[in-house]
């Protein structure tokens, strides 16, 4: 399996997913055979969602662990994907599924449904769901904004919470 | 305010200071008596003085007649003295507190030492003993396991599952490195002649190195929590001083063992590896057993609530002694046993008896502590010193070096395995606070007499501990400020925060399934499962599963409303939404409206008499309320938004036929045990009662929505048999004047520390469930008729609605 992936992911590709995302060669390779073991119809792609395998490894790369001494090196000219408002965005996105830049009560209450579990009646998890919104609702359109967002997370360990250790 | 305040210290101050100079007086007169036999063990009365302290008694000899006055000092000897000393050592602790700066600075171990120095001074002037506190029995047996039980029981226990290698790869292989480091550089420093230590043969010296190599960074630890820095480094350093205890304890063994023999073999190191292995993986066993047991006899406990805090202090204590007994790791044991009962035993057990629990293991843990500072100033006068310069320099010089590259070495080591590596700053502030205290003191008074050189180890053993914890202890905290250590805020008390972490976990977990890692999500994820499915059933009483949203949830609710009660116009404030919302109700009749006033009086009244218990809690608790402001607001649009729905939801049909439904929907509960089925009737009971306060049984209940901050609240469960009176709901007629019937109190939500008094303590619903929410959004909508039926008690715990449910989790 694993020569086949390599034969499979062409240099430039690699090296064109490590400028995009920030990983090194052998995470890439890894990961790559992951993908193909995960693709089980062969097509290039993951479930019907067509998640191509440069799909897939952009979202991995939102995960990385962020590193202090990119600092050092000349700054890219873009955000790279790790970065801490990248990874907001990320999870701001599993929330606002119609992509309007807002979380309304709804999608929270989706949200919230799928993580509290089937204990707990519509009336107290909108009523949760309310206080959040209230909590973080600046400008009082009921809904939270990503900058509403970012604001109630600002001194949360986002960096830590949301990367993951990818093995060589 | 300032100068006021200022004066009012001045004067408490000087008070205090002649107040402990008293104290000093008086005990030190008191054992002034002739004390031939110093007690080594404070449990044993010593009958036999009579003779040696008859001098002391003074008018009975003169007198033929009754004696008015006589003097036993003998009998009450001992508790007395420890009495004494206690209330001493806690004297000073108030007295350093009188200024806030002062313990800003200086940490209070360091005080305590300091007067503990001046306290020894006096007696040593008056050629007294002082008692033998630090004797090898009295010290490992009633000194260290409040401590050890203090650490175990307020472990922030995500943080340290989550760094759970890196703590115990710091204890084990950083003490060992430290002490035979340490040992060994020692030794080479005894084969130079001009320091005139030669005698002291490598086995002493290894010896020496491994009592001194155990961290207490206690002073540090207090730092670190004001400071506060991030959550890495708090735990790695707690932790590392909670663990480090076993292993230096072990070292301490094996190397005495070792001095006593004349040759060491391979074969005893090899066994002395082995040995380690027994000792800590028997320790943890022993207080996984015990801590099991205690959870399991607390889910029996609910008709002996007054004596529930024992069976805690006496497992956890039992397993401290068991493990004692076998010569394995004791501390291991109870920091294992408190760390497993605590989470099963705060389900079980009443709010008192937690409450109780925390605050005996506090008290008992300070206390201790506080006297071990203290002795150590005062034994540091009264003993025999050997002064060796070179000596104790070199210790102190070896001490330093071989921590500092030990945590650069192994931090090298163990960081490419952590996900949030730790940085050079932190590994120096790790380095610097590694300061030694009580265990470093007590083992080197527990050398045998016979020791080599066994006075010059106790000096420096002493030196080394007053040097780290005054030089270190003072400079750490400008220094932990200076260098800018990462920080965390520890104030996350906020839905949002919690909602959103949460979400972030779920989603690293499936990421780290994607990429078809292990990561620790994934066996917290599997001991989540395995928890659920069977320990819970074994050892929880009452097995309702909560979100930690919604505990967390109802905790922000109840603080609100607190906070609404606390508010010099309390009764009031609440009332204008009442009555406001009243007048915009066009249809509501005058008398109705007469009779809502004095209902709200009632209702406060109710709610006051159950929530003031929920004061004086919350008044423990360390962490402050959510500021004040902020609260207010979320509470004013609550108001606002609760007027809203109301306006929409007007016309709404009364609750007598939800409530017949729900009622006879419990009453079928399938499978549900009778107990449970009570549980739910108790409780909406206590609903109906609130109800009634507020709404006639003709009168719209919109107007019962409108003392919303109350709304989502269970009331406490109190140990008396609740009176369970089944139906009689149906219709307002029947509804009863009973006492609102508590609900099992809920585990809040995972910080550990910070809940002290957090937890969830919820006063009834204020009735206003049995409306629908704010206009429908729409997003469920075939969940609205089954919705109604339950809407009264949204809090209840739900085997009762699973069956209606047609949502997957």
């Amino acid at each position: 399996m694993g020569s086949r992936a390599s034969t499979l992911l062409r240099e430039e590709e690699i090296e064109e997913i490590k400028k995009e995302t920030g990983f090194s060669h052998s995470q890439i390779t890894r990961l790559y055979s992951r993908f193909t073991s995960l693709d089980k119809g062969e097509n290039g792609t993951l479930r019907e969602d067509q998640v191509n395998f440069r799909g897939f490894m952009r979202t991995l790369a939102h995960f990385r662990p962020v590193e202090d001494n990119e600092k050092n090196k000349n700054p890219p000219t873009t955000e790279p994907l790790n970065s801490r408002t990248n990874k907001l965005l990320f999870a701001f996105r599993l929330y606002d599924l119609d992509r309007d830049d807002k979380i309304s009560r709804d999608e929270l209450l989706q949200v919230l449904r799928m993580m509290v579990g089937v204990n707990i009646s519509d009336e107290q998890l909108g009523s949760i769901a309310d206080r959040t919104i209230q909590e973080a609702d600046q400008n009082g359109d009921n809904c939270i904004s990503f900058q509403e967002f970012m604001k109630v997370l600002e001194k949360v360990d986002v960096e830590q919470k949301m990367s993951i250790r990818f093995l060589h | 305010m300032e100068p006021f305040v200022f004066l009012g210290n001045k004067s408490g101050a000087s008070w205090m200071t002649f107040a402990l100079i008293l104290c000093c007086a008086v005990g030190t007169c008191e054992l002034q008596e002739p004390k031939p036999t110093v007690p080594n063990d404070f449990q044993t009365v010593s009958p036999t003085q009579d003779d040696i302290n008859k001098p002391q008694v003074f008018p009975e000899k003169e007198k033929t007649n009754l004696p008015m006055f006589t003097l036993h000092y003998s009998r009450i000897q001992v508790p007395f003295e420890f009495t004494m000393w206690v209330l001493l050592a806690s004297f000073a602790k108030i007295g350093f507190n009188i200024y806030q700066k002062v313990t800003i600075w200086i940490p209070e171990s360091c005080l305590l030492i300091g007067i503990g120095l001046i306290v020894g001074a006096i007696m040593h002037s008056v050629k007294e003993e002082p008692p033998a506190v630090l004797s090898s029995n009295v010290f490992f047996l009633y000194m260290l396991p409040p401590i050890v039980l203090d650490s175990g029981y307020f472990m922030p226990t995500r943080p340290f599952f989550e760094n759970v290698g890196t703590v115990l790869w710091y204890a084990v292989v950083g003490t060992l490195w430290n002490s035979i480091g340490i040992g060994l550089s020692l030794f080479a420093i005894c084969q130079f002649e001009v320091f005139g230590v030669q005698d002291i043969n490598l086995q002493e010296n290894l010896l020496f190195a491994s009592i001194i190599s155990a961290v207490d960074p206690v002073a540090a630890l207090n730092v670190f929590d004001d400071v506060g820095v991030n959550e890495q480094m708090y735990i790695v350093i707690f932790g590392e001083g909670l663990f480090n205890d076993a292993v230096t304890v072990v070292l301490y063994s094996m190397f005495a063992f070792m001095t006593d023999m004349p040759v060491v073999e391979s074969i005893d190191v090899f066994l002395g590896v082995a040995r380690f292995f027994v000792v800590g993986i028997g320790g943890t066993l022993f207080g996984f057993l015990f801590g099991f047991v205690a959870a399991f006899t607390s889910r029996f406990t609910n008709k002996v609530r007054e004596i529930e805090p024992l069976f805690i202090f006496m497992f956890s204590y039992l397993s401290y002694l068991v493990a004692e007994l076998f010569a394995i790791s004791s501390v291991m044991a109870i920091i294992v046993c408190a760390i497993t009962m605590k989470y099963y035993v705060e389900e079980n057990v009443s709010q008192r008896s937690c409450t109780t629990i925390r605050h005996v293991v506090k008290m008992l843990a300070t206390i201790s502590e506080t006297l071990i500072f203290f002795f150590l100033g005062v034994v540091t006068i009264t003993t025999e010193h050997e002064w060796n310069w070179a000596y104790i320099l070199f210790t102190l010089l070896f001490a330093f070096m071989w921590r500092g590259l030990g945590i650069l070495v192994l931090t090298q080591i163990v960081n490419p395995f952590r996900t949030i590596q730790l940085s050079l700053r932190d590994q120096f502030g790790l380095a610097y606070g590694g300061l030694r205290g009580a265990i470093c003191f007590a083992l080197v008074f527990t050398l045998p007499e016979s020791t080599n050189r066994r006075n010059l180890f106790v000096t420096a053993s002493i030196a080394i501990i007053i040097f780290t914890v005054a030089v270190q202890g003072i400079s750490i905290r400008p220094i932990v400020e200076c260098i800018k250590i990462r920080r965390t805020n520890k104030d996350l008390n906020t839905i949002n925060v919690e909602i959103h972490t949460r979400t972030m976990e779920h989603v690293i977990c499936g990421i780290e399934d994607l990429c078809g890692q292990w990561g620790h999500y994934y066996w917290k994820d599997k001991f989540k499962k395995f928890n659920d499915r069977v320990l819970r059933r074994i050892l929880l009483r009452d097995n309702r599963a909560e979100s930690s949203i919604v505990s967390l949830y109802k905790r922000l609710e109840l603080q609100n409303a607190i906070e609404l009660l606390d508010t010099p116009m309390g009764d009031i404030s609440a009332a204008p939404s009442l009555v406001s919302l009243q007048d915009e109700k066009k249809e509501a009749s005058r008398p109705k409206k007469k009779f809502l006033a004095a209902d709200i009086k009632k209702m406060h009244n109710i709610l006051s008499k159950n929530m003031y218990k929920i004061r004086h809690r919350t008044m423990v608790s360390k962490y402050n309320l959510p500021e004040d402001s902020r609260t207010r607001e979320i509470l004013i649009r609550r108001h606002a938004s609760i007027r809203r729905s109301l306006r929409a939801g007007s016309f709404r049909e009364q609750p007598a036929q939800s409530i017949a439904k729900s009622q006879k929907y419990y009453s079928l509960q399938p499978g549900g045990n009778l107990d449970s089925a009570f549980a739910l009737r108790r409780q909406s009971h206590a609903v109906s009662e609130l109800e009634h306060l507020q709404s006639s049984g003709a009168s719209p209940r919109s107007s019962s929505r409108s003392l919303v901050p109350l709304k989502r609240l269970n009331t406490i469960e109190e140990p008396t048999a609740a009176s369970e009176h089944p139906g009689g709901r149906a219709g307002s007629g029947s509804r009863g004047r009973k006492p609102p019937v508590p609900a099992p109190r809920r585990r809040s939500s995972r910080r550990a520390e910070e809940e002290e008094e957090n937890n969830v303590v919820s006063e009834h619903p204020a009735g206003g469930e049995e409306q629908d929410p704010p206009p429908p959004q729409g997003w469920v909508p075939e969940n609205r008729d089954p919705r109604e039926n339950e809407a009264e008690d949204p809090l209840l715990r739900p085997s009762s609605r699973r069956p209606q449910r047609s949502q997957t989790p």
